[in-house]
């Protein structure tokens, strides 16, 4: 149960090897041991961010999770609230793509969609049952300010983070009044494993900022998020952007 | 719904019961999130609430089954409040034998969170004036516990949260008074050490005690309080126009708070000058003042729902014991949160007297001090930090009041957490009976 002063007693990771996932985490271990669920494909990492994540104070457990499998999310759900309620679950997997593959491969569009879109609604959908059922808890969904207006540089992620964004902003104002929240959380361009080599776009923030803003939104009871703050202002302006100014600005 | 700290609002299904049979029907339908108990709410977290599962709305269900006028002695419903019992029996010559700061709550609640008053130090705790009590367990059957009748079971049930069962009815020992008036004397005291020395070398004069206590003065005024203490007068002790009805007895509210307050309303300014007046206004050292039951035992129940001043986003009451002999750990602990600039203007000091068998009954020998403090950043870590020094020398926090203890600091600070699992495993091996405290705590 997330407490009276918005502590939090258990924490179910989905993407759990995710550089804001464990930021999160270890944020959330900051003020107290807690459990956490790292939902994962089986790896290196996964042990490795586990055996972190104890370290650091919290009772762990691990359960298989695997983005391109439509059986996952229901049988990583019920695995994961096997051992008592989860407070706080964060859908923190996602892949960026290469554009100029994805322009060529339709396979590869497809799969991207699954894994940033499809997978994130079925999770979606399965937790907020679950959640409902058990009165209470909290969704993070990792969207992206670049679901906000799709760019030509990289518009395959845009438009699957804009899905994911629309579903789990949908979802918030129907689990109203349920004892569940859901809050999206949309971060401009992150320094990560996923972006690196890539250089940072202005406003670049870092996974700890993110879930610093995680952590200050799911206690406040925030139904969104953007980190930093200023990237809300910007990215109102280029949605209202002329289009023919839009595509030829350097972004 | 929420505690009366109105924090943590979690959803339920929320039946209306008036009997037995009506409990029954609840406890067979029940799925999963399981059932537990609600009387009238008083607990400040979330002893009385069950996500997603059944909530039992117990005050339909307030009867008075049985009065023994010459044994002092009521059986009634547990859903029946101290309120209605003293309206019924303060008249008779009875009152009830433990009564904690508001008489809006029910009996199977006093029981339940095992609640103590102002004359703990002499009578003990509610759980110790009742003779039996009829507990439906999780397997359909009613059975009667008492200290005698499966003493472990009365003893889990006792301070137990509503976890072992549904308590249906009690037969509770009450109080014989001559009047319905208390002889109080008042105590101003200017610092902490002041306070605990009248207190030590004192009490044991009254039946009744409690300070309050300036938690937002520092320095050398840190722990100022104001002292009440006294007993029920007895009827020469009357003004002669008071003895022809010397148990007459009226109460009422005589306004409610409305919810408009914003948060933020009570803040360490609005706080100090209210303790500087509460302070001033006391007398410096008053004897033999007659006082009658409200004001003496429950003056905030004359404002309705005054828990609505903290505005929406709720407060937490802190209340904590610390054994005799670690008076230094109550001191660090005020002087931690008088300068730590979080506003408390209901704040309690009294001297506990022995403890009771209760697996997780909260009273044992020493100070405990309880607080109201509004909820706002930087709290949370506060009153963790604010636990440790409490736990090491042996104190504990009150689960009735509690919405934000951790787990593993709470388990430190109940030993015998582990005899109440057993207990619970043994009557309710599903679990039926479940709250959001008992999820939040793995109780």
């Amino acid at each position: 149960m997330i407490d009276a002063l918005g502590s939090v007693g258990s924490l179910l990771l989905v993407g759990g090897t995710s550089d804001i996932a464990v930021a999160t985490a270890r944020r959330y271990l900051q003020e107290r041991p807690l459990r956490v669920v790292l939902a994962a494909r089986a790896s290196a990492r996964r042990g490795a961010v586990a055996e972190e994540l104890r370290a650091a104070g919290a009772t762990v457990e691990v359960v298989d999770f695997d983005a391109d499998d439509p059986k996952s999310p229901e049988r990583m759900v019920a695995e994961a609230t096997a051992g008592g309620d989860v407070d706080v679950a964060v859908v923190a997997f996602g892949q960026l793509g290469e554009q100029e593959q994805l322009a060529r491969d339709p396979d590869a569009v497809a799969a991207l969609a699954r894994v940033n879109y499809v997978a994130p609604v079925v999770v979606g959908t399965v937790l907020a049952e679950r959640m409902r059922a058990q009165g209470h808890g909290t969704i993070v969904a990792l969207s992206s300010a670049a679901g906000e207006r799709a760019r030509a540089s990289n518009f395959v992620y845009g438009s699957t983070k804009a899905g994911m964004d629309a579903f789990y902003s949908g979802l918030a104002d129907s689990v109203a009044g349920t004892g569940v929240s859901v809050l999206v959380v949309r971060p401009g361009f992150v320094r990560s494993k996923m972006t690196e080599g890539m250089p940072a776009a202005p406003l670049a923030t870092t996974p700890e900022a993110v879930a610093e803003a995680i952590v200050t939104g799911v206690r406040k009871g925030r139904h969104t998020v953007w980190v930093p703050g200023a990237m809300r202002w910007v990215m109102s302006g280029l949605r209202h952007t002329p289009r023919a100014v839009f595509r030829r600005l350097p972004i | 719904m929420t505690g009366w700290g109105r924090t943590a609002a979690t959803p339920a299904l929320v039946e209306r019961v008036s009997d037995e049979a009506d409990v029954r029907k609840v406890l067979a339908e029940a799925r999963g999130r399981g059932v537990v108990a609600r009387g009238l709410a008083r607990s400040y977290g979330d002893a009385a609430q069950n996500a997603g599962g059944h909530v039992l709305d117990m005050t339909g269900s307030d009867r008075v089954l049985d009065v023994d006028l010459a044994g002092a002695e009521v059986e009634v419903e547990a859903g029946i409040s101290l309120d209605r019992l003293m309206n019924l029996f303060v008249p008779l010559g009875m009152f009830v034998p433990v009564t904690p700061g508001t008489r809006y709550v029910t009996v199977g609640g006093a029981i339940a969170a095992d609640i103590h008053g102002k004359n703990h130090h002499v009578a003990g705790s509610f759980s110790q004036h009742v003779r039996w009590l009829d507990l439906l367990t999780a397997d359909g059957q009613v059975r009667r516990v008492s200290p005698e009748q499966d003493p472990d079971l009365f003893w889990a049930t006792a301070g137990g949260m509503g976890l072992t069962g549904v308590i249906l009815r009690a037969r509770v020992r009450m109080k014989p008074i001559e009047t319905s008036q208390t002889m109080v004397d008042t105590d101003r005291t200017p610092d902490l050490d002041s306070l605990m020395t009248l207190l030590t070398e004192t009490d044991h004069l009254y039946d009744y005690s409690v300070a309050w206590i300036d938690c937002v003065a520092k320095g050398a005024r840190m722990g100022r309080s104001v002292l009440t203490r006294g007993r029920f007068a007895r009827r020469d002790e009357l003004p002669a126009r008071k003895q022809a009805d010397p148990l007459r007895y009226s109460q009422s509210v005589k306004v409610s708070v409305p919810d408009v307050f914003p948060p933020g309303l009570l803040n360490v300014a609005t706080v100090s000058a209210f303790n500087e007046l509460w302070y001033r206004k006391a007398p410096k050292r008053k004897r033999d003042q007659l006082q009658s039951i409200p004001t003496f035992f429950h003056p905030l129940d004359g404002v309705g729902a005054w828990n609505r001043i903290y505005g929406p986003r709720g407060f937490v009451q802190w209340q904590v014991t610390v054994p005799f002999g670690h008076e230094e750990t109550m001191r660090h602990v005020l002087e931690r949160i008088s300068s730590s600039g979080h506003a408390s203007f209901l704040a309690v000091l009294k001297r506990f007297g022995e403890g009771n068998p209760g697996m997780l009954s909260y009273p044992s020998p020493g100070w405990t001090l309880a607080l109201d403090i509004p909820v706002v950043r930087g709290l949370a870590r506060l009153l963790d930090e604010l636990d440790e020094p409490v736990v090491d020398v042996g104190g504990r926090t009150y689960l009735a009041k509690d919405s934000r203890v951790r787990p593993e600091v709470f388990e430190r600070m109940y030993p015998r957490i582990d005899d109440f699992r057993a207990v619970r495993a043994r009557v309710d091996p599903d679990g039926v009976f479940t709250s959001d405290l008992a999820r939040r705590l793995s109780l």
